[in-house]
């Protein structure tokens, strides 16, 4: 899709190329032709062209993991060119069975197709890794590890996304919200000298932010991306300038590094690979998957959620029924802005650091962009922003390997691996993102 | 996410509040009828808005550099023994930032006296003391125009998108690649003089204008909204950038250091104002992209077409106006002058590149454009406003100890208060003005219909929730960036069945 496309307004050629051949969708070439290119590109980059004779080693069982008897192998060597190009070719057939299926204008639809694809996301990667750990160990556990701590934040940040847009108000602020719940996680905790108050004052710093978005968007109906823009700016200013100032006279009182305790869940915690991703982190990641099934169930089987959506899709006529929508989206901004806060507590208390200037550096965006990825629901909105941390992590963790091993990809090339992934996603390859009809148009009461 | 779907309908321009009322129903301009005071019409004023949004905005700056200020905390921590410490300390933080501001920014009395002091020492008089003097003094107003070169040009492009309903969010990376573009001429291909200086600025604007192209067709083509797909490619500008400045191409020789080499002299952008100032020909060029907004807007026919579109794409197509192909020329010719900003940036000041070339001139563009309301003087003045403030603020940076950033808020609250006048006369209490007789209107109303309700706190202020429809709404929605759209929701209505109204 993604084409982001509004579904109340059908357009003329496309609603009549839909209805002469209801069998193929327009554009139905675009998803099997990117995977091709994809998985053709690995066979020849990743295989065919990469010199041979290396070996990529992968860790499956860590020192410390359940492991009765030893049946879990440690490091598992495969040679690099071999596999990589036997990976890459299975990635492709994934591609030639979706071809055959789109030109025989049977589609894959719903479940079948996010199977497939993500069949095929995770055979190319394998691939990638394989070429790219050339000679090296790919410390699976590790990397999910630094994935999942990379990901809480953008799970927060587009979770807040998610509550605002689909009450109809555009969230660009997210990027504020962050770094407000960052910086109030800091500055309470260091001042209270509890990590635990800290994760109180993060939601509530960051509310600051979700009121001023509600007020200017909703209240004096301010165009909602431009408030968005502004208010990061505000927020990046705001809270560099008490950086500078009060935090920087005296770091012992506002700005020392604290931490939320590690919750360890026995034996769990040591299954191999996900055993420590899953079970060992602190309360913010567990706190994640909470708030990701409530907030699904919540928005598609309660009451609330169906008058929240209703409100994003139909103002009007939530407010014929008797919903207030004014006080909806002021709710959800609010409540939004408030998860955005605990993953900017996550970005401080949550990893041990102290306040740094613009610490949120660009995640806000991230989480915009994992929000429309994940196509507006709370679960989608969770696997994008893993898929993008997952980016991240392999960035950081490839940077570290030995020198002489590896295939010497530049960081940068995957540190921009989310903003293309995007990019395409919202130029309609993936599917359908379906806006909320009346997001970023304010209801005026008649 | 955005407002627009599917390269369709964009039902609000850029920065334009909607204006709760029915234009053009009788109600409108009740007062132009009645023939309001004086007080009221200078209340209602834009200028008035203006001000004001200033006074606050500053306003809250003092607050913060009150907080922020550690001799003041000493000062309140016995502030029942010696109150007046506390007032003096805070009186002397404020002023002292502010008093530095404006002498980082617009004219250095001290540094002037002390140059008129020094050559009155040395048996001058008259002009021999008068003439250098000045010129020291007024050094930071020409710094404050070297800086406002890139951003006015910037928010030239930006307000090209504006005005034709496309949120261009995408300065910061249109901006990179034209001044990578630029300065990849500018260093590594030896021209002769002149010639060089032009190819490089054309490079910029190529490049930048293919850029924005990018996300214009991608609205065009595939529907996708350009707020979304020009954020995704200030990222991959950004990355793209950093990474190029660790190959050879990009560093040249030193390829530990991850900048460029300085572009040639043929290739710079000639000083205009001395050697020992900033100010380059870029000024000039500036003022040529403000001529050219001008006549693009408003006299030539491709101008005529993009706001057509900006203000009502369906009534555009209906016209026979291609929107698709007018996205795409509209990112193109947005994304070729921020590209020429980020040429003139590198070949006027910088001569080289780094990572950070960009540095907040594409989100700054955007508020200039928001602030200038997107008109040709408008950016002018405000270009030549944020540019003051950010050099003032540099400077009270290093000499008062007060973090530029407290500039970025200052600036941020502007746009804020600019954007929402109902809130800015909310505050100064003169909501009365603002519709008179609207409280007892409201009152008997209410009296009438006991069903209504105020439909949220910030709405009710405007009385939009209220049921008197014939109140005037007033210039609740201000023109915002682009005066021409405000009439943009009301088409949205009668394309959409009218569902917010």
């Amino acid at each position: 899709m993604t084409t982001i496309e509004r579904p109340t307004a059908p357009q003329g050629p496309a609603a009549t190329a839909a209805t002469a051949r209801p069998e193929r969708p327009r554009r139905w070439w675009l998803l099997p032709t990117v995977l091709s290119v994809l998985a053709v590109l690995a066979v020849l980059v990743f295989g065919v062209l990469a010199p041979g004779g290396a070996q990529t080693g992968y860790r499956i069982a860590a020192p410390g993991d359940v492991n009765p008897g030893g049946i879990i192998p440690g490091d598992v060597p495969v040679p690099t060119r071999v596999a990589a190009i036997v990976l890459a070719l299975l990635a492709l057939a994934v591609a030639v069975l979706l071809w055959v299926r789109a030109a025989a204008g049977r589609m894959p639809g719903g479940r079948a197709r996010i199977t497939l694809l993500v069949l095929f996301g995770v055979l190319w990667v394998l691939s990638f890794l394989t070429w790219a750990y050339k000679g090296a160990v790919v410390d699976l556990g590790g990397l999910l590890q630094t994935m999942m701590l990379l990901a809480v934040p953008l799970a927060f940040g587009a979770l807040s996304g998610v509550l605002s847009e689909r009450a109809g108000v555009i969230n660009i602020a997210i990027e504020g919200q962050l770094l407000f719940g960052a910086f109030g996680a800091v500055l309470v905790g260091s001042v209270t000298g509890s990590a635990w108050a800290g994760l109180l004052a993060a939601p509530v710093m960051a509310l600051v932010i979700g009121a001023l978005l509600a007020l200017f968007a909703i209240g004096y109906q301010v165009q909602q991306i431009i408030v968005g823009v502004v208010l990061n700016v505000f927020a990046i200013g705001l809270t560099s300038f008490f950086f500078g100032t009060v935090m920087k006279q005296n770091p012992g009182l506002f700005n020392r590094p604290l931490r939320l305790p590690t919750i360890r869940i026995p034996l769990l915690a040591d299954i191999p690979i996900v055993g420590r991703v899953l079970f060992e982190q602190t309360v913010l990641v567990y706190l994640m998957w909470i708030i990701v099934a409530a907030l699904t169930v919540a928005l598609f089987r309660t009451r609330w959620g169906l008058r929240v959506r209703a409100v994003g899709e139909h103002p009007r006529a939530a407010d014929t029924v008797g919903i207030d929508v004014g006080r909806t989206r002021w709710s959800n901004v609010l409540l939004g802005s408030a998860v955005a806060g605990l993953g900017g507590a996550t970005l401080t208390i949550g990893t041990g650091v102290a306040f740094g200037e613009e610490m949120s550096a660009g995640k806000g965006y991230i989480a915009l962009a994992a929000m429309i990825l994940g196509r507006y629901h709370p679960v989608g909105a969770l696997l994008a922003a893993l898929l993008f941390a997952f980016a991240d992590a392999l960035q950081l963790n490839l940077s570290s390997l030995p020198s002489g091993t590896g295939a010497g990809i530049p960081s940068q090339f995957l540190l921009m691996l989310p903003y293309i992934v995007t990019l395409f996603a919202v130029a309609g390859v993936v599917g359908r993102v379906r806006v909320p009809a009346a997001d970023g148009v304010p209801y005026v009461k008649q | 996410m955005s407002a627009s779907i599917d390269g369709e309908v964009r039902p609000v321009a850029p920065g334009t509040a909607v204006q709760p009322g029915d234009p053009g129903t009788p109600g409108e301009t009740p007062d132009a009828v009645s023939g309001p005071g004086l007080a009221q019409r200078i209340a209602r004023g834009n200028v008035f808005v203006v001000v004001l949004a200033f006074v606050f905005a500053f306003v809250v700056g003092s607050i913060l550099i009150l907080v922020s200020d550690a001799e003041l905390r000493t000062a309140v921590g016995y502030f029942f023994a010696r109150p007046s410490d506390t007032f003096s300390a805070g009186w002397s933080a404020i002023s002292e930032a502010y008093a530095a501001m404006f002498r980082g920014s617009i004219f250095d009395y001290q540094a002037a006296s002390r140059v008129a002091d020094d050559l009155r020492e040395r048996g001058g008089s008259g002009t021999y003391v008068l003439l250098p003097a000045l010129a020291r003094g007024i050094k930071p107003l020409l710094e404050t125009l070297t800086v406002a070169t890139p951003l006015i040009i910037a928010s030239v492009g930006m307000a090209v998108s504006f005005r034709s309903g496309l949120f261009n969010i995408g300065g910061t990376g249109q901006l990179i690649v034209g001044a990578a573009a630029a300065g990849y001429v500018g260093f590594a291909v030896p021209l002769p003089p002149v010639l060089h200086l032009l190819v490089c600025l054309v490079v910029g604007i190529v490049a930048g204008g293919l850029y924005g192209g990018i996300a214009g067709f991608l609205k065009a083509r595939f529907g996708s909204s350009e707020v979304i797909s020009t954020i995704m490619l200030n990222w991959i500008a950004t990355y793209g950038l950093a990474f190029a400045l660790t190959t050879t191409a990009f560093t040249g020789s030193n390829k530990s250091q991850p900048t460029s080499p300085s572009v040639l002299s043929s290739a710079r952008l000639p000083l205009i104002a001395g050697s020992q100032f900033r100010l380059n020909l870029g000024l000039l060029i500036a003022l040529l992209a403000i001529v050219f907004l001008w006549w693009l807007m408003s006299r030539s026919t491709i101008g005529f077409r993009f706001r057509a579109v900006g203000s009502n794409p369906r009534a555009a197509e209906v016209a026979g106006i291609d929107v698709g192909r007018s996205a795409v020329g509209v990112m193109v010719v947005a994304g070729a002058l921020v590209g020429l900003a980020g040429a003139v940036h590198v070949l006027g000041t910088e001569h080289r590149l780094t990572g950070s070339i960009a540095g907040s001139i594409g989100f700054d563009a955007i508020t200039v454009a928001l602030l200038g309301r997107s008109g040709p003087i408008g950016i002018l003045l405000a270009g030549i406003l944020f540019a003051a403030l950010s050099t003032g603020g540099r400077f009270m940076e290093t000499s008062q100890g007060v973090p530029i950033d407290l500039v970025q808020v200052i600036q941020a609250l502007v746009v804020l208060f600019i954007a929402a006048p109902p809130l800015v006369r909310f505050l100064v209490g003169l909501r009365r003005i603002d519709q008179p007789g609207r409280a007892t209107r409201v009152r008997a109303a209410r009296r009438r219909a006991v069903t209504t309700e105020p439909e949220s706190a910030g709405t009710a202020d405007e009385g939009d929730g209220e049921p008197v429809a014939e109140t005037p709404p007033d210039d609740a929605g201000p023109p915002g960036a682009s005066g021409q759209h405000t009439a943009a929701p009301t088409d949205e209505d009668t394309t959409r069945g009218g569902q917010e109204r």
